[in-house]
């Protein structure tokens, strides 16, 4: 039987960084980091819920969510830096960050962290899950409704339209950054202290990188971003599903599943007219 | 002259400024980095066997970069190639020593190739972007590599996941049997050389390198942009492929779930340091090769290990950015 808050619990670490990330490249700015800034804050999430429970996990992955949002923007925003090589250094530094300090916290014990969980409420729903549909539909309108998301697409489209018309496109752009990186942080921290209640190293296991292939195929819009993280979630399910059914099949072929789903609908939507057209371009204030 | 005296300054700052953050004692820590990775001759081999897979995995890199191919699958690509010479290994294990070596080369140059093609013809043909699919595949490919190491290509006895441990005389010839230093490094030296040669004094490598400033530009002077995309990543996955290839032959002997310790990941930085160019890559390659070498020896002695190397690089990649940004805007001043 197919439970669907157990669907949208698998689907909100990409579900949730996928909504935050269209929003982003709405604004032109490509996160090739999503996946570090995912498990950064999933592991800063795990070490303060140690201490300070679930809740200000929560908040503290946020927060590293829009600290690292901050770092890229110096670089991707205020230097004009490639935003692709911003964004692998971003990777590797919470990678080489996250192995390191957990190595040093629990490598020497090798005990397994368990903190508590967010708590879950009716049929089993919990913070994460509210935050997923919330962002559904409110990224949908902030993009699409408001002034100021016609002012973010136009800075993802045409950046000297948007100066034109009066907005400061690099101000746009750490706005879109901050909402994407908050998004990541809550991602990462979900996956920490929703839903493993642990840590264990790179346990977001590219989740970051699916996430990015959603946003192409939910067409640049946050909520069909979601949708297509609920396919994600779905993939995962099953592989959960099948494996404790012991079918005789290799393991690794559920693994693979959700990355081979994300690949098959890169391939299947190919190329595309709807993609931001300054989508990872620097943008340089004239002067 | 002055750039390199400066990545030298550049690069020993961050290492310092790392190894105090993470609350080690700096000059110890720096002691054991240098007995591990230059203390000996065996640490100089020690370096020069982790060189010679970040300095092919990075030419790789740094030629599909080079073509506006952001290739970031050199670990899928590396691992591939591995797979494969451990498949023609089991296909052909009867074959003279002689044969059977340079045999299991090419089986991972074509390894790396035929998945770094997988990507390219993606994009050329699909519009799939290099720098998401290859990633995807590099998760795609060490599934596959844990399932043929528990399957068909486990080891006869069936009783560890890793392939067949190859004879002593099909491995790659050592010098001296105290150190771990192979002839792979000097096959890795040659690559440099042939790579340097292909892009700078060849045609194909300068329609590559227009490819990759300006694609429209390059069309426009009927410079085939795809074919050059393509072969770029060919190039690529080959020398990625070429890496786990001697890897495979020169040091471990089997290949197995941990077989890459993300070479392709630590590639990307040496590449982007050594600005995309061989001579450059030759000697970052060296620079991390040591830090990976000496951190042995440091995570022997404190709790601090190779990961350490992430974070160097990761400092490192946005130094150099963020110093490449600043030496642009003063031009531009110097200009206007």
């Amino acid at each position: 039987m197919l439970d669907f808050v157990e669907l949208l619990r698998f689907s909100a670490p990409v579900g949730l960084a996928a909504a935050g990330e269209a929003v982003g490249q709405r604004a032109g700015v490509l996160n090739i980091g999503l996946e570090g800034v995912m498990l950064g804050a999933a592991f800063a999430s795990v070490i303060t819920a140690q201490h300070f429970g679930p809740w200000a996990g929560l908040a503290v992955g946020i927060a590293i969510g829009l600290g690292a949002a901050l770092l890229q923007a110096l670089f991707v925003l205020t230097l004009a830096a490639d935003q692709v090589v911003v964004g692998t250094a971003v990777n590797l530094l919470a990678l080489g960050l996250t192995n390191t300090l957990f190595q040093r916290t629990f490598g020497a014990t090798g005990a397994l962290i368990s903190v508590e969980k967010l708590p879950q409420f009716g049929p089993g729903l919990d913070a994460g899950i509210l935050l997923l549909l919330v962002s559904v539909g409110g990224l949908g309108w902030l993009v699409f409704r408001s002034k100021w998301g016609l002012a973010v697409r136009a800075a993802g489209e045409e950046p000297k339209a948007a100066a034109a018309a009066g907005w400061s496109v690099l101000r746009l752009r750490l706005q879109a950054m901050l909402i994407a990186g908050g998004l990541a942080g809550a991602a990462g921290a979900y996956l920490g202290v929703g839903i493993a209640g642990s840590f264990s190293q790179n346990m977001t296991a590219g989740r970051g990188f699916v996430a990015i292939a959603m946003v192409t195929f939910g067409r640049w819009k946050p909520a069909w971003a979601v949708g297509a993280s609920l396919l994600v979630g779905l993939a995962e399910l099953f592989q959960f599903r099948l494996q404790a059914m012991s079918s005789g099949l290799p393991p690794q072929l559920f693994t693979a599943l959700p990355y081979a789903f994300a690949l098959a609908v890169l391939v299947l939507v190919g190329r595309s007219s709807q993609a931001p057209a300054a989508l990872a371009l620097p943008y340089r204030r004239p002067r | 002259m002055k750039s390199a005296l400066l990545a030298v300054v550049g690069l020993g700052a961050i290492l310092t400024l790392v190894l105090a953050l993470f609350g080690l004692d700096v000059g110890q820590s720096l002691g054991y980095l240098f007995q591990g990775g230059l203390g000996s001759e065996a640490g100089i081999a020690r370096t020069l066997v982790k060189a010679a897979p970040l300095l092919l995995c990075a030419l790789g890199l740094a030629i599909a970069w080079r073509a506006g191919m952001f290739n970031i699958g050199g670990e899928g690509q590396y691992v591939a190639g591995a797979l494969c010479g451990a498949a023609l290994f089991r296909l052909a294990p009867g074959l003279p020593p002689g044969v059977l070596n340079p045999l299991i080369l090419v089986a991972t140059v074509l390894g790396g190739m035929a998945v770094a093609w997988a990507a390219a013809v993606l994009q050329v043909k699909r519009g799939v972007q290099v720098v998401i699919s290859t990633i995807l595949i590099n998760f795609l490919v060490a599934e596959a590599a844990g399932w043929a190491v528990r399957g068909p290509l486990q080891e006869p006895k069936g009783a560890l996941p890793k392939t067949e441990t190859l004879p002593n005389e099909v491995m790659l010839q050592r010098f001296n049997p105290q150190t771990d230093l192979h002839s792979g490094v000097f096959l890795a030296v040659v690559a440099a050389l042939v790579v340097w040669a292909f892009l700078f004094r060849s045609k194909a490598g300068f329609q590559l390198r227009v490819t990759g400033a300006s694609p429209t530009a390059a069309r426009a002077s009927r410079i085939p942009a795809e074919r050059r995309q393509v072969q770029a990543m060919l190039w690529s996955g080959g020398l990625c492929g070429l890496a786990g290839g001697i890897d495979y032959l020169g040091v471990v002997g089997s290949v197995s779930d941990g077989f890459s310790q993300n070479w392709g990941f630590l590639a990307i930085p040496v590449a982007l340091l050594g600005m995309l160019h061989p001579a450059g890559i030759a000697l970052s390659a060296l620079f991390f090769g040591f830090l990976l070498a000496g951190s042995d020896r440091l995570a022997s002695r404190t709790d601090v290990g190779a990961s350490i190397v992430f974070v160097v690089q990761a400092a490192a990649v946005l130094a150099y950015v963020a110093y490449a940004a600043w030496r642009e805007r003063r031009q531009e001043a110097s200009h206007a």
